[in-house]
């Protein structure tokens, strides 16, 4: 299913909130007011201009969609629900994720999927740099490149990258999986090439397919990236270090 | 954290509206920087005349000051802009420190405009009445200060060259050395703080030859620390990142304007902000737009 397809201004009953004349702390509350068997499943967010902190912290299934450019922190912490950005966003969006679904149509700045759990984060642009740094089982599908040290110690969950990557990628990382279609300006400490096998295809193109792009890439244009697994057992041969 | 603004006017019917644009986007970032601001405006000059910045205590009579020097002067609050032919700035400069031992000549320059306070970024712009001020560029900043006193010495921008300004977010770990180098070469540097080695690392190399795109260059290999810079001169606007980005920045160009901010919330207010293209400078990656290019 493609979730960004969804226009949650085509439902009737849609919950309007105006961050022009709303504060987001109001935006909030009413968020997290929500019972998990609320009605009130599709809500427009209109003039967010940047601010900080939209959505954090949502724990229903509901859609939100956001009508311009948000600010640091973007549905930080979401659990089941499913946000779109209609621009771009700022530090950090998704950080936290727990599950759900969330989509950036222009580009992420640092740290978008930062520390995640869960769920899957789409980015229609560019993600800047440390995209999915830590993640602990979000899968993410960047349509552009992402920035320097991405996936930084990620130890579970997927990066799909369709453009290019920056410096260190993959940096100390455990087990998290990185699909690359362009180039890597340089895999960061203890991270190597794998070979692509067909279970790794397969995992691939089911997150294509979550991201509503499967077919309209090939897949056999990306390379697969992971932990040389040297870093993160104890040595006893560097027992001296300790 | 600190946040930091810029706006470099591409079409001549928004320079009446620099202040304004600027004036907004500093109070945007209050948030970030609420010790202290300061901005730098390049309006209007000419060739011959030098733009001397003063700045004095509170209740300072500048108009008398002018008369008694002999040349025109505009006072806003603390500051005063004192316009003198550029072959009497040496004698001035001597004049002031001779007879008014309380002023400081903050800023000099053909253009150059600079105004620095302590105090929340909102109260300083209005204090000097930034809104009403016109220009072809401007870069301003808002304080959270981690390397030196929040004083008005240590608010931003720094001007060590004529018509050179710069602003600063994050901190430099050689400043110490840099600064010895850098004195011994000739600058002088007035305080402290470790922006101000940039700004003076910045007019050294300019002196040595460097455009300002060369001199921010050689400031990646010279310069050790954070930083995201957004520098001014006569004629131009730059912005640098560290390597590593450690301090954000977002731009936004229009056919009519280049504007910087440390969030895009800075940017949100700025007219035709929704059909600009809007990005993240690169790490590493030397940005410039001059007047005369």
């Amino acid at each position: 299913m493609n979730l960004s397809l969804k226009q949650a201004g085509d439902v009737a009953g849609t919950k309007l909130v105006d961050l022009s004349t709303s504060s987001v702390r109001e935006l909030n509350a009413a968020l997290h007011a929500l019972a998990a068997d609320t009605n009130e499943t599709f809500w427009k967010v209109a003039h967010p201009n940047g601010r900080h902190a939209i959505a954090a912290g949502l724990d229903a299934a509901i859609d939100i969609e956001i009508d311009g450019p948000v600010g640091y922190y973007c549905a930080g912490m979401n659990k089941r629900g499913r946000v779109i950005v209609n621009g771009n966003a700022g530090v950090g969006v998704g950080e936290n994720m727990m599950s759900g679904f969330i989509h950036v149509k222009g580009d992420a700045s640092q740290s978008a999927g930062a520390t995640a759990h869960g769920g899957l984060l789409v980015i229609d642009g560019n993600a800047s740099a440390r995209c999915g740094i830590s993640m602990k089982g979000i899968d993410i599908v960047v349509k552009g490149s992402v920035g320097h040290l991405s996936a930084f110690m990620g130890q579970a969950g997927t990066l799909t990258v369709l453009g290019d990557a920056g410096e260190a990628l993959g940096d100390s990382l455990y087990e998290a999986k990185l699909f690359v279609r362009g180039s890597v300006a340089g895999l960061g400490a203890d991270c190597i090439e794998k070979e692509m096998r067909d279970e790794h295809k397969a995992l691939l193109a089911s997150k294509l397919e979550a991201a509503g792009i499967l077919g309209e890439v090939d897949i056999g244009e990306f390379r697969r990236y992971g932990s040389a697994r040297t870093l993160y057992h104890f040595h006893v041969d560097n027992v001296s270090s300790y | 954290m600190c946040g930091i603004v810029g706006l470099f006017i591409k079409d001549p019917k928004l320079e009446p509206q620099l202040g304004a644009m600027l004036a907004e986007m500093l109070d945007v970032m209050c948030d970030r920087g609420p010790d202290s601001a300061g901005f730098a405006v390049y309006g209007s000059g000419s060739d011959g005349t030098v733009k001397l910045t003063l700045r004095g205590p509170a209740g300072t009579d500048f108009a008398a000051i002018g008369a008694a020097l002999g040349h025109a002067v505009t006072a806003r609050d603390t500051h005063a802009v004192l316009t003198v032919p550029a072959a009497d700035e040496a004698a001035t400069r001597a004049a002031i420190a001779g007879r008014f031992p309380e002023i400081s000549v903050v800023g000099a320059g053909s253009r150059m405009e600079l105004y620095k306070e302590v105090g929340l970024p909102a109260d300083v712009a209005r204090r000097f009445k930034l809104e009403t001020m016109s220009g072809t560029h401007a870069i301003g900043h808002t304080r959270m200060a981690t390397e030196s006193a929040v004083t008005t010495d240590g608010a931003h921008p720094f001007s060590t060259g004529p018509d050179q300004c710069l602003v600063h977010n994050g901190s430099l770990s050689n400043h110490a050395g840099l600064r010895r180098r850098l004195e011994r070469e000739g600058l002088t540097l007035t305080t402290e703080n470790d922006s101000e080695v940039a700004a003076a690392y910045l007019t050294y190399r300019m002196r040595q030859g460097d455009t300002l795109g060369q001199a921010l260059e050689h400031s990646l290999g010279d310069l050790d620390g954070f930083y995201t810079f957004v520098v001014g001169t006569e004629s131009g606007f730059g912005v640098l990142r560290d390597p590593i980005a450690c301090k954000p920045a977002v731009m936004a160009e229009t056919d009519e304007y280049v504007a910087f901010g440390s969030e895009y919330r800075a940017l949100a207010g700025l007219p035709g902000i929704e059909n600009a293209r809007v990005w993240e400078p690169e790490p590493a990656k030397v940005y410039f737009w001059d007047r005369a290019a």
